[in-house]
Protein backbone atom coordinates (compact mmCIF):
# COMPACT_ATOMS: atom_id res chain seq x y z
CA UNK A 1 0.00 0.00 0.00
CA UNK A 2 1.35 3.41 -0.90
CA UNK A 3 0.22 6.68 0.49
CA UNK A 4 0.54 9.89 -1.54
CA UNK A 5 4.23 10.73 -1.77
CA UNK A 6 5.23 7.82 0.45
CA UNK A 7 7.37 4.99 -0.79
CA UNK A 8 5.78 2.57 1.60
CA UNK A 9 3.95 2.51 4.87
CA UNK A 10 5.84 4.32 7.60
CA UNK A 11 6.07 2.95 11.11
CA UNK A 12 3.72 5.70 12.18
CA UNK A 13 1.11 4.59 9.63
CA UNK A 14 1.31 1.07 10.95
CA UNK A 15 0.81 2.37 14.47
CA UNK A 16 -2.11 4.49 13.30
CA UNK A 17 -3.82 1.54 11.65
CA UNK A 18 -3.23 -0.65 14.66
CA UNK A 19 -4.60 1.94 17.02
CA UNK A 20 -7.56 2.67 14.77
CA UNK A 21 -8.63 -0.91 15.00
CA UNK A 22 -8.81 -0.57 18.77
CA UNK A 23 -10.12 3.00 18.83
CA UNK A 24 -13.57 2.12 20.08
CA UNK A 25 -12.64 0.83 23.54
CA UNK A 26 -9.84 3.37 23.99
CA UNK A 27 -11.47 5.35 26.76
CA UNK A 28 -11.96 2.51 29.17
CA UNK A 29 -8.60 1.00 28.29
CA UNK A 30 -6.83 4.30 28.83
CA UNK A 31 -7.99 4.41 32.38
CA UNK A 32 -5.85 1.39 33.10
CA UNK A 33 -2.62 2.13 31.28
CA UNK A 34 -0.87 4.84 29.34
CA UNK A 35 -1.04 4.27 25.59
CA UNK A 36 2.38 3.36 24.23
CA UNK A 37 1.41 4.04 20.63
CA UNK A 38 -0.55 6.71 18.83
CA UNK A 39 -4.25 6.77 19.61
CA UNK A 40 -6.21 7.38 16.44
CA UNK A 41 -9.73 8.66 16.39
CA UNK A 42 -12.16 9.97 13.81
CA UNK A 43 -13.02 13.64 13.72
CA UNK A 44 -15.23 15.80 11.59
CA UNK A 45 -13.89 19.29 10.87
CA UNK A 46 -15.73 22.08 9.09
CA UNK A 47 -13.20 24.34 7.44
CA UNK A 48 -13.95 27.20 5.06
CA UNK A 49 -17.50 25.93 4.67
CA UNK A 50 -16.63 22.31 3.86
CA UNK A 51 -16.95 19.41 6.28
CA UNK A 52 -14.24 16.77 6.27
CA UNK A 53 -14.14 13.38 8.01
CA UNK A 54 -10.62 12.73 9.21
CA UNK A 55 -8.74 9.97 10.96
CA UNK A 56 -6.44 11.72 13.39
CA UNK A 57 -3.87 10.91 16.01
CA UNK A 58 -5.39 12.53 19.11
CA UNK A 59 -2.21 14.60 19.37
CA UNK A 60 -2.92 16.40 16.10
CA UNK A 61 -3.22 20.12 16.66
CA UNK A 62 -5.77 22.06 14.67
CA UNK A 63 -2.83 23.59 12.79
CA UNK A 64 -1.42 20.20 11.80
CA UNK A 65 -4.88 18.96 10.77
CA UNK A 66 -5.27 21.97 8.50
CA UNK A 67 -1.80 21.79 7.00
CA UNK A 68 -1.02 18.08 6.89
CA UNK A 69 -4.46 16.53 6.46
CA UNK A 70 -6.42 19.18 4.57
CA UNK A 71 -3.46 20.68 2.69
CA UNK A 72 -4.47 24.16 3.78
CA UNK A 73 -0.97 25.54 4.12
CA UNK A 74 -2.00 29.16 4.59
CA UNK A 75 -1.80 28.92 8.39
CA UNK A 76 1.91 28.68 9.17
CA UNK A 77 3.86 26.86 11.83
CA UNK A 78 6.21 29.45 13.25
CA UNK A 79 7.00 28.71 16.88
CA UNK A 80 4.34 26.01 17.49
CA UNK A 81 3.97 27.41 21.03
CA UNK A 82 1.47 30.25 20.66
CA UNK A 83 4.11 32.94 20.76
CA UNK A 84 4.29 34.12 17.14
CA UNK A 85 0.73 34.13 15.81
CA UNK A 86 1.62 32.73 12.35
CA UNK A 87 -0.93 29.94 12.88
CA UNK A 88 -3.84 32.29 13.65
CA UNK A 89 -7.18 31.11 12.24
CA UNK A 90 -10.78 32.00 13.02
CA UNK A 91 -12.92 29.54 14.95
CA UNK A 92 -16.58 30.54 14.93
CA UNK A 93 -15.31 33.96 13.90
CA UNK A 94 -12.85 34.33 16.80
CA UNK A 95 -9.11 34.31 16.27
CA UNK A 96 -7.07 31.67 18.07
CA UNK A 97 -3.62 30.09 17.83
CA UNK A 98 -4.34 26.88 15.92
CA UNK A 99 -1.08 25.37 17.20
CA UNK A 100 -2.29 25.41 20.83
CA UNK A 101 -5.51 23.50 20.40
CA UNK A 102 -6.36 19.95 19.38
CA UNK A 103 -8.25 19.24 16.18
CA UNK A 104 -10.58 16.84 18.02
CA UNK A 105 -11.74 19.72 20.20
CA UNK A 106 -13.28 21.57 17.24
CA UNK A 107 -15.77 19.14 15.74
CA UNK A 108 -18.72 21.44 16.31
CA UNK A 109 -16.99 24.61 15.19
CA UNK A 110 -16.58 26.51 11.93
CA UNK A 111 -12.92 27.06 11.12
CA UNK A 112 -11.84 29.78 8.70
CA UNK A 113 -8.30 29.96 7.37
CA UNK A 114 -6.75 32.57 5.11
CA UNK A 115 -7.87 30.41 2.16
CA UNK A 116 -11.46 30.90 3.31
CA UNK A 117 -11.19 34.68 3.66
CA UNK A 118 -10.45 35.35 0.01
CA UNK A 119 -8.86 34.07 -3.17
CA UNK A 120 -6.34 35.65 -5.54
CA UNK A 121 -9.24 36.46 -7.86
CA UNK A 122 -11.53 37.71 -5.10
CA UNK A 123 -9.49 39.04 -2.25
CA UNK A 124 -10.79 39.95 1.17
CA UNK A 125 -10.46 43.74 1.70
CA UNK A 126 -7.78 43.05 4.34
CA UNK A 127 -5.74 40.99 1.86
CA UNK A 128 -6.02 43.76 -0.72
CA UNK A 129 -4.97 46.37 1.85
CA UNK A 130 -1.90 44.32 2.89
CA UNK A 131 -0.88 44.17 -0.79
CA UNK A 132 -1.51 47.86 -1.35
CA UNK A 133 0.47 48.93 1.73
CA UNK A 134 3.24 46.36 1.37
CA UNK A 135 2.29 44.92 4.76
CA UNK A 136 4.85 42.12 4.53
CA UNK A 137 8.26 41.22 3.26
CA UNK A 138 8.89 37.47 3.33
CA UNK A 139 5.19 36.76 3.80
CA UNK A 140 5.49 33.92 6.29
CA UNK A 141 3.58 35.63 9.09
CA UNK A 142 1.10 37.27 6.70
CA UNK A 143 -1.77 34.74 6.73
CA UNK A 144 -1.78 34.90 10.53
CA UNK A 145 -1.50 38.69 10.50
CA UNK A 146 -4.46 38.99 8.12
CA UNK A 147 -6.69 36.54 10.01
CA UNK A 148 -5.80 38.34 13.23
CA UNK A 149 -6.42 41.78 11.69
CA UNK A 150 -9.86 40.79 10.42
CA UNK A 151 -10.75 39.60 13.93
CA UNK A 152 -9.27 42.71 15.56
CA UNK A 153 -11.64 44.96 13.63
CA UNK A 154 -14.55 42.70 14.53
CA UNK A 155 -13.53 42.81 18.22
CA UNK A 156 -13.38 46.61 18.15
CA UNK A 157 -16.78 46.72 16.48
CA UNK A 158 -18.19 44.40 19.17
CA UNK A 159 -16.87 46.76 21.84
CA UNK A 160 -14.34 44.32 23.33
CA UNK A 161 -11.83 46.44 25.28
CA UNK A 162 -8.05 46.10 25.18
CA UNK A 163 -5.10 47.03 27.37
CA UNK A 164 -4.84 50.24 25.29
CA UNK A 165 -8.44 51.31 25.95
CA UNK A 166 -8.40 54.32 28.27
CA UNK A 167 -12.07 53.97 29.21
CA UNK A 168 -13.31 50.41 29.60
CA UNK A 169 -16.91 51.52 29.17
CA UNK A 170 -16.58 53.81 26.14
CA UNK A 171 -17.11 52.61 22.58
CA UNK A 172 -13.91 51.21 21.10
CA UNK A 173 -12.16 52.98 18.22
CA UNK A 174 -9.63 51.53 15.75
CA UNK A 175 -6.87 53.97 16.74
CA UNK A 176 -3.23 53.24 16.09
CA UNK A 177 -2.53 52.43 19.73
CA UNK A 178 -5.53 50.07 19.85
CA UNK A 179 -4.43 48.24 16.69
CA UNK A 180 -0.82 47.96 17.87
CA UNK A 181 -1.88 46.51 21.22
CA UNK A 182 -4.43 44.13 19.75
CA UNK A 183 -1.99 42.84 17.11
CA UNK A 184 0.78 42.11 19.63
CA UNK A 185 0.22 38.36 19.35
CA UNK A 186 1.44 38.42 15.73
CA UNK A 187 5.18 38.72 15.33
CA UNK A 188 6.81 39.85 12.05
CA UNK A 189 10.52 39.13 11.88
CA UNK A 190 10.83 41.33 8.77
CA UNK A 191 9.46 44.23 10.78
CA UNK A 192 6.66 45.24 8.43
CA UNK A 193 4.66 46.51 11.38
CA UNK A 194 4.15 50.10 10.26
CA UNK A 195 2.77 49.01 6.90
CA UNK A 196 0.61 46.37 8.58
CA UNK A 197 -0.92 49.08 10.74
CA UNK A 198 -1.48 51.26 7.65
CA UNK A 199 -3.28 48.37 5.95
CA UNK A 200 -5.50 47.61 8.94
CA UNK A 201 -6.24 51.30 9.49
CA UNK A 202 -7.35 51.70 5.88
CA UNK A 203 -9.78 48.79 6.15
CA UNK A 204 -11.06 50.14 9.47
CA UNK A 205 -11.65 53.58 7.99
CA UNK A 206 -13.35 52.17 4.91
CA UNK A 207 -15.65 50.16 7.12
CA UNK A 208 -16.49 53.17 9.27
CA UNK A 209 -17.28 55.36 6.27
CA UNK A 210 -19.51 52.83 4.51
CA UNK B 1 4.26 14.83 22.63
CA UNK B 2 3.39 11.53 24.27
CA UNK B 3 0.37 9.59 22.99
CA UNK B 4 -2.83 10.04 24.95
CA UNK B 5 -6.40 8.87 24.81
CA UNK B 6 -9.15 11.45 24.74
CA UNK B 7 -12.70 11.71 26.01
CA UNK B 8 -15.34 14.41 26.17
CA UNK B 9 -16.85 14.56 29.63
CA UNK B 10 -20.63 14.50 29.97
CA UNK B 11 -21.02 16.26 33.32
CA UNK B 12 -18.65 18.04 35.72
CA UNK B 13 -18.99 15.24 38.27
CA UNK B 14 -18.31 12.60 35.60
CA UNK B 15 -15.22 14.53 34.55
CA UNK B 16 -13.98 14.65 38.14
CA UNK B 17 -14.69 10.95 38.65
CA UNK B 18 -12.86 10.06 35.42
CA UNK B 19 -9.85 12.12 36.50
CA UNK B 20 -9.82 10.51 39.94
CA UNK B 21 -9.81 7.02 38.39
CA UNK B 22 -6.80 7.76 36.21
CA UNK B 23 -3.84 9.43 37.93
CA UNK B 24 -2.30 10.16 34.52
CA UNK B 25 -5.35 12.08 33.28
CA UNK B 26 -5.60 15.84 32.87
CA UNK B 27 -8.52 18.11 32.12
CA UNK B 28 -8.23 20.18 28.96
CA UNK B 29 -10.20 23.37 28.34
CA UNK B 30 -8.46 26.18 26.43
CA UNK B 31 -5.30 24.08 26.22
CA UNK B 32 -3.07 27.12 25.69
CA UNK B 33 -0.76 26.24 28.57
CA UNK B 34 -1.23 22.47 28.76
CA UNK B 35 -0.53 21.76 25.07
CA UNK B 36 2.49 24.04 25.15
CA UNK B 37 3.88 21.97 28.03
CA UNK B 38 2.85 18.65 26.46
CA UNK B 39 4.84 19.46 23.33
CA UNK B 40 7.88 19.94 25.54
CA UNK B 41 7.01 16.75 27.45
CA UNK B 42 6.92 18.70 30.69
CA UNK B 43 3.30 17.60 31.00
CA UNK B 44 2.81 13.97 29.99
CA UNK B 45 -0.85 13.04 30.48
CA UNK B 46 -1.84 9.60 29.19
CA UNK B 47 -5.47 10.65 29.00
CA UNK B 48 -7.17 13.97 28.32
CA UNK B 49 -10.64 14.80 29.59
CA UNK B 50 -12.09 17.56 27.43
CA UNK B 51 -14.35 19.70 29.63
CA UNK B 52 -15.32 22.22 26.94
CA UNK B 53 -18.79 20.74 26.51
CA UNK B 54 -19.78 21.12 30.17
CA UNK B 55 -21.75 24.38 29.78
CA UNK B 56 -19.68 26.08 32.47
CA UNK B 57 -19.41 29.19 30.32
CA UNK B 58 -22.00 31.50 31.85
CA UNK B 59 -21.59 34.67 33.90
CA UNK B 60 -24.47 35.04 36.33
CA UNK B 61 -25.51 37.22 39.25
CA UNK B 62 -25.50 35.59 42.68
CA UNK B 63 -28.22 36.17 45.32
CA UNK B 64 -25.80 38.18 47.49
CA UNK B 65 -25.26 40.71 44.71
CA UNK B 66 -22.03 39.20 43.49
CA UNK B 67 -21.17 37.29 40.37
CA UNK B 68 -20.55 33.67 39.41
CA UNK B 69 -18.11 33.20 36.56
CA UNK B 70 -18.23 29.77 34.93
CA UNK B 71 -14.92 27.92 34.81
CA UNK B 72 -15.02 27.91 31.00
CA UNK B 73 -15.70 31.61 30.48
CA UNK B 74 -12.95 32.71 28.11
CA UNK B 75 -10.62 35.49 29.25
CA UNK B 76 -11.83 37.78 26.43
CA UNK B 77 -15.48 37.33 27.38
CA UNK B 78 -14.81 37.92 31.06
CA UNK B 79 -12.79 41.07 30.38
CA UNK B 80 -15.51 42.35 28.01
CA UNK B 81 -18.49 41.51 30.21
CA UNK B 82 -20.42 44.75 30.76
CA UNK B 83 -20.91 44.19 34.48
CA UNK B 84 -17.28 43.20 35.06
CA UNK B 85 -16.14 46.34 33.26
CA UNK B 86 -18.47 48.50 35.34
CA UNK B 87 -18.26 46.89 38.78
CA UNK B 88 -15.01 44.91 38.81
CA UNK B 89 -12.76 46.94 36.45
CA UNK B 90 -9.66 45.59 38.20
CA UNK B 91 -10.53 42.16 36.81
CA UNK B 92 -10.99 43.47 33.25
CA UNK B 93 -7.74 45.42 33.45
CA UNK B 94 -5.75 42.46 34.76
CA UNK B 95 -7.12 40.12 32.09
CA UNK B 96 -6.39 42.58 29.30
CA UNK B 97 -2.83 43.02 30.53
CA UNK B 98 -2.16 39.32 29.99
CA UNK B 99 -1.28 37.24 26.92
CA UNK B 100 -2.45 38.12 23.39
CA UNK B 101 -5.86 38.51 21.79
CA UNK B 102 -5.66 34.99 20.35
CA UNK B 103 -4.72 33.43 23.69
CA UNK B 104 -7.40 35.32 25.61
CA UNK B 105 -9.99 33.98 23.16
CA UNK B 106 -9.05 30.39 24.11
CA UNK B 107 -7.88 30.63 27.71
CA UNK B 108 -10.47 29.99 30.40
CA UNK B 109 -11.09 31.38 33.87
CA UNK B 110 -10.21 28.11 35.63
CA UNK B 111 -7.26 27.42 33.34
CA UNK B 112 -5.88 30.87 34.04
CA UNK B 113 -5.80 30.08 37.78
CA UNK B 114 -4.06 26.77 37.05
CA UNK B 115 -1.34 28.16 34.80
CA UNK B 116 2.12 26.75 35.41
CA UNK B 117 5.09 29.00 36.03
CA UNK B 118 7.14 30.45 33.17
CA UNK B 119 10.40 29.96 35.10
CA UNK B 120 12.98 29.23 32.36
CA UNK B 121 14.41 26.37 34.41
CA UNK B 122 10.99 24.72 34.59
CA UNK B 123 10.72 24.98 30.80
CA UNK B 124 14.25 23.76 30.04
CA UNK B 125 14.14 20.00 30.50
CA UNK B 126 17.95 19.87 30.58
CA UNK B 127 17.94 21.78 33.87
CA UNK B 128 17.11 20.50 37.32
CA UNK B 129 13.73 21.65 38.59
CA UNK B 130 11.92 20.46 41.70
CA UNK B 131 8.61 21.52 40.24
CA UNK B 132 8.99 19.51 37.03
CA UNK B 133 11.00 16.66 38.52
CA UNK B 134 10.61 16.58 42.33
CA UNK B 135 13.89 16.04 44.16
CA UNK B 136 16.10 16.98 41.20
CA UNK B 137 17.10 20.36 42.65
CA UNK B 138 16.54 23.95 41.55
CA UNK B 139 18.88 25.31 38.89
CA UNK B 140 17.25 28.72 39.18
CA UNK B 141 18.71 29.33 42.66
CA UNK B 142 22.19 29.77 41.19
CA UNK B 143 20.94 30.77 37.75
CA UNK B 144 19.38 33.67 35.93
CA UNK B 145 16.68 34.75 38.35
CA UNK B 146 15.73 38.25 37.22
CA UNK B 147 12.10 37.19 36.54
CA UNK B 148 11.72 35.00 39.61
CA UNK B 149 10.24 35.21 43.09
CA UNK B 150 11.43 37.52 45.83
CA UNK B 151 9.12 36.44 48.63
CA UNK B 152 7.52 33.24 49.92
CA UNK B 153 10.08 31.21 48.00
CA UNK B 154 12.09 28.31 49.41
CA UNK B 155 15.38 26.52 48.91
CA UNK B 156 13.46 24.18 46.60
CA UNK B 157 11.84 26.72 44.28
CA UNK B 158 11.85 30.41 43.41
CA UNK B 159 9.24 30.26 40.64
CA UNK B 160 6.45 32.83 40.32
CA UNK B 161 2.81 32.36 39.46
CA UNK B 162 2.37 33.96 36.04
CA UNK B 163 -1.31 34.94 36.10
CA UNK B 164 -2.51 38.54 35.94
CA UNK B 165 -6.15 37.53 36.40
CA UNK B 166 -5.36 35.78 39.69
CA UNK B 167 -3.97 39.03 41.15
CA UNK B 168 -7.33 40.70 40.57
CA UNK B 169 -9.22 37.67 41.89
CA UNK B 170 -7.13 37.78 45.07
CA UNK B 171 -7.74 41.51 45.58
CA UNK B 172 -11.47 41.03 44.94
CA UNK B 173 -11.76 38.13 47.45
CA UNK B 174 -12.91 35.58 44.88
CA UNK B 175 -13.96 32.05 45.81
CA UNK B 176 -13.14 28.99 43.72
CA UNK B 177 -16.03 26.55 43.38
CA UNK B 178 -15.30 22.93 42.57
CA UNK B 179 -16.88 19.54 42.17
CA UNK B 180 -15.14 16.53 43.66
CA UNK B 181 -15.03 13.00 42.24
CA UNK B 182 -17.88 11.92 44.53
CA UNK B 183 -20.02 14.73 43.14
CA UNK B 184 -19.80 16.93 46.25
CA UNK B 185 -19.22 20.64 45.76
CA UNK B 186 -16.56 22.62 47.60
CA UNK B 187 -15.74 26.31 47.96
CA UNK B 188 -12.14 27.44 48.36
CA UNK B 189 -11.36 31.09 49.17
CA UNK B 190 -8.81 32.33 46.63
CA UNK B 191 -6.42 33.13 49.51
CA UNK B 192 -6.30 29.39 50.30
CA UNK B 193 -6.20 28.19 46.69
CA UNK B 194 -2.60 28.74 45.58
CA UNK B 195 0.19 27.40 47.77
CA UNK B 196 3.77 28.40 48.53
CA UNK B 197 6.48 26.08 47.22
CA UNK B 198 7.98 24.89 50.50
CA UNK B 199 9.65 21.56 49.79
CA UNK B 200 6.81 20.46 47.47
CA UNK B 201 6.89 23.00 44.63
CA UNK B 202 5.21 20.51 42.28
CA UNK B 203 2.04 21.13 44.34
CA UNK B 204 0.67 24.52 43.33
CA UNK B 205 -2.86 24.61 44.75
CA UNK B 206 -5.17 22.91 47.22
CA UNK B 207 -7.27 21.00 44.66
CA UNK B 208 -7.60 17.30 45.45
CA UNK B 209 -7.05 14.56 42.93
CA UNK B 210 -9.76 14.68 40.29
CA UNK B 211 -11.35 17.84 41.69
CA UNK B 212 -12.65 20.10 38.91
CA UNK B 213 -13.12 23.87 39.12
CA UNK B 214 -16.69 24.71 38.08
CA UNK B 215 -16.80 28.45 38.76
CA UNK B 216 -15.17 31.42 40.40
CA UNK B 217 -17.45 33.70 42.39
CA UNK B 218 -16.97 37.31 43.34
CA UNK B 219 -18.69 38.94 46.31
CA UNK B 220 -20.77 42.09 45.84
CA UNK B 221 -18.69 44.79 44.16
CA UNK B 222 -16.69 46.92 46.60
CA UNK B 223 -16.47 50.04 44.40
CA UNK B 224 -13.52 52.41 44.78
CA UNK B 225 -10.90 53.18 42.18
CA UNK B 226 -9.65 49.92 40.71
CA UNK B 227 -6.37 49.92 38.82
CA UNK B 228 -3.86 47.37 37.57
CA UNK B 229 -0.33 48.32 36.58
CA UNK B 230 1.92 45.76 34.97
CA UNK B 231 5.63 46.42 34.53
CA UNK B 232 7.26 44.23 31.90
CA UNK B 233 10.08 44.14 29.37
CA UNK B 234 7.71 44.77 26.41
CA UNK B 235 4.67 47.02 26.51
CA UNK B 236 2.41 44.17 25.40
CA UNK B 237 2.31 40.38 25.41
CA UNK B 238 4.93 39.70 28.10
CA UNK B 239 4.82 38.34 31.63
CA UNK B 240 5.13 40.74 34.53
CA UNK B 241 8.33 41.68 36.23
CA UNK B 242 6.00 43.18 38.79
CA UNK B 243 2.30 43.95 38.68
CA UNK B 244 0.18 45.82 41.19
CA UNK B 245 -3.59 45.67 41.48
CA UNK B 246 -5.37 48.06 43.81
CA UNK B 247 -8.79 49.03 45.06
CA UNK B 248 -8.66 52.49 46.63
CA UNK B 249 -11.63 54.03 48.44
CA UNK B 250 -12.25 57.77 48.86
CA UNK B 251 -11.24 57.57 52.54
CA UNK B 252 -7.82 56.24 51.55
CA UNK B 253 -8.42 52.67 52.64
CA UNK B 254 -8.14 49.87 50.10
CA UNK B 255 -6.61 46.64 48.94
CA UNK B 256 -3.32 45.76 47.30
CA UNK B 257 -2.32 42.54 45.53
CA UNK B 258 0.98 42.07 43.74
CA UNK B 259 2.05 39.76 40.93
CA UNK B 260 5.42 38.65 39.61
CA UNK B 261 6.93 38.34 43.07
CA UNK B 262 5.80 35.01 44.51
CA UNK B 263 4.54 31.48 43.89
CA UNK B 264 1.02 32.83 44.34
CA UNK B 265 -0.79 36.16 44.10
CA UNK B 266 0.80 38.17 46.90
CA UNK B 267 -1.52 40.00 49.25
CA UNK B 268 -0.99 40.79 52.93
CA UNK B 269 -4.17 42.26 54.38
CA UNK B 270 -2.29 43.75 57.35
CA UNK B 271 -0.14 45.81 54.97
CA UNK B 272 -3.26 47.48 53.58
CA UNK B 273 -3.80 49.27 56.89
CA UNK B 274 -0.67 51.27 55.96
CA UNK B 275 -2.32 52.71 52.81
CA UNK B 276 -2.98 56.16 54.35
CA UNK B 277 0.77 56.37 55.05
CA UNK B 278 1.69 55.79 51.42
CA UNK B 279 3.37 53.29 49.15
CA UNK B 280 6.61 52.90 51.07
CA UNK B 281 4.82 51.98 54.27
CA UNK B 282 2.61 49.47 52.47
CA UNK B 283 5.45 47.93 50.47
CA UNK B 284 7.66 47.58 53.54
CA UNK B 285 5.02 45.54 55.33
CA UNK B 286 3.86 43.70 52.20
CA UNK B 287 7.38 42.53 51.40
CA UNK B 288 8.65 41.96 54.93
CA UNK B 289 10.79 38.83 54.99
CA UNK B 290 11.55 38.97 51.27
CA UNK B 291 14.57 36.97 50.15
CA UNK B 292 15.47 38.31 46.72
CA UNK B 293 18.43 37.13 44.70
CA UNK B 294 21.11 39.48 43.42
CA UNK B 295 19.34 39.41 40.03
CA UNK B 296 15.86 40.30 41.25
CA UNK B 297 16.28 42.51 44.32
CA UNK B 298 15.25 45.41 42.08
CA UNK B 299 11.71 44.04 42.30
CA UNK B 300 11.41 45.27 45.89
CA UNK B 301 11.97 48.86 44.78
CA UNK B 302 9.86 48.29 41.70
CA UNK B 303 6.86 47.15 43.75
CA UNK B 304 7.06 50.26 45.93
CA UNK B 305 7.42 52.62 42.96
CA UNK B 306 4.69 50.92 40.93
CA UNK B 307 2.38 51.09 43.93
CA UNK B 308 3.22 54.78 44.35
CA UNK B 309 2.36 55.38 40.69
CA UNK B 310 -0.91 53.47 40.99
CA UNK B 311 -1.92 55.31 44.15
CA UNK B 312 -1.13 58.65 42.50
CA UNK B 313 -3.30 57.68 39.56
CA UNK B 314 -6.09 56.56 41.87
CA UNK B 315 -6.00 59.95 43.61
CA UNK B 316 -6.05 61.86 40.33
CA UNK B 317 -8.55 59.72 38.42
CA UNK B 318 -11.92 61.41 38.08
Amino acid sequence: MKGPGNIDLSRRDVLKLGAAATAAPMMTKAQQAAPDAAVVTTASLTVNGKTHALKLDTRTTLLDALREHLQLTGPKKGCDHGQCGACTVLVDGRRINSCLTLAVMHQRHRVTTIEGLGTPAKMHPMQAAFLKHDGFQCGYCTPGQICSAVAVLAEIKQGIPSHASKDLNASMQPTQSEIRERMSGNICRCGAYSNIIDAITEVAETKVST
Amino acid sequence: MRPFSYEQAATPAAAAAAAARNPDAKFIAGGTNLLDLMKLEIEKPAHLIDVNGLALDKIESTPDGGMRIGALVRNTDLAADARVRREYPLLSRALLAGASGQLRNSATTAGNLLQRTRCPYFYDTNQSCNKRDPGSGCAALQGFSRQLAVIGSSNSCIATHPSDMAIAMRALDATVETVQPDGAARKIPIADFHTLPGDTPHIENTLKRGELITAVTLPKAVGGKQLYHKVRDRSSYAFALVSVGVVVHPDGSGRVAVGGVAHKPWRVEAAETELPRGAKAVATRLLAGAKPTHDNEFKLTLVERTLEAVLAEARSAG
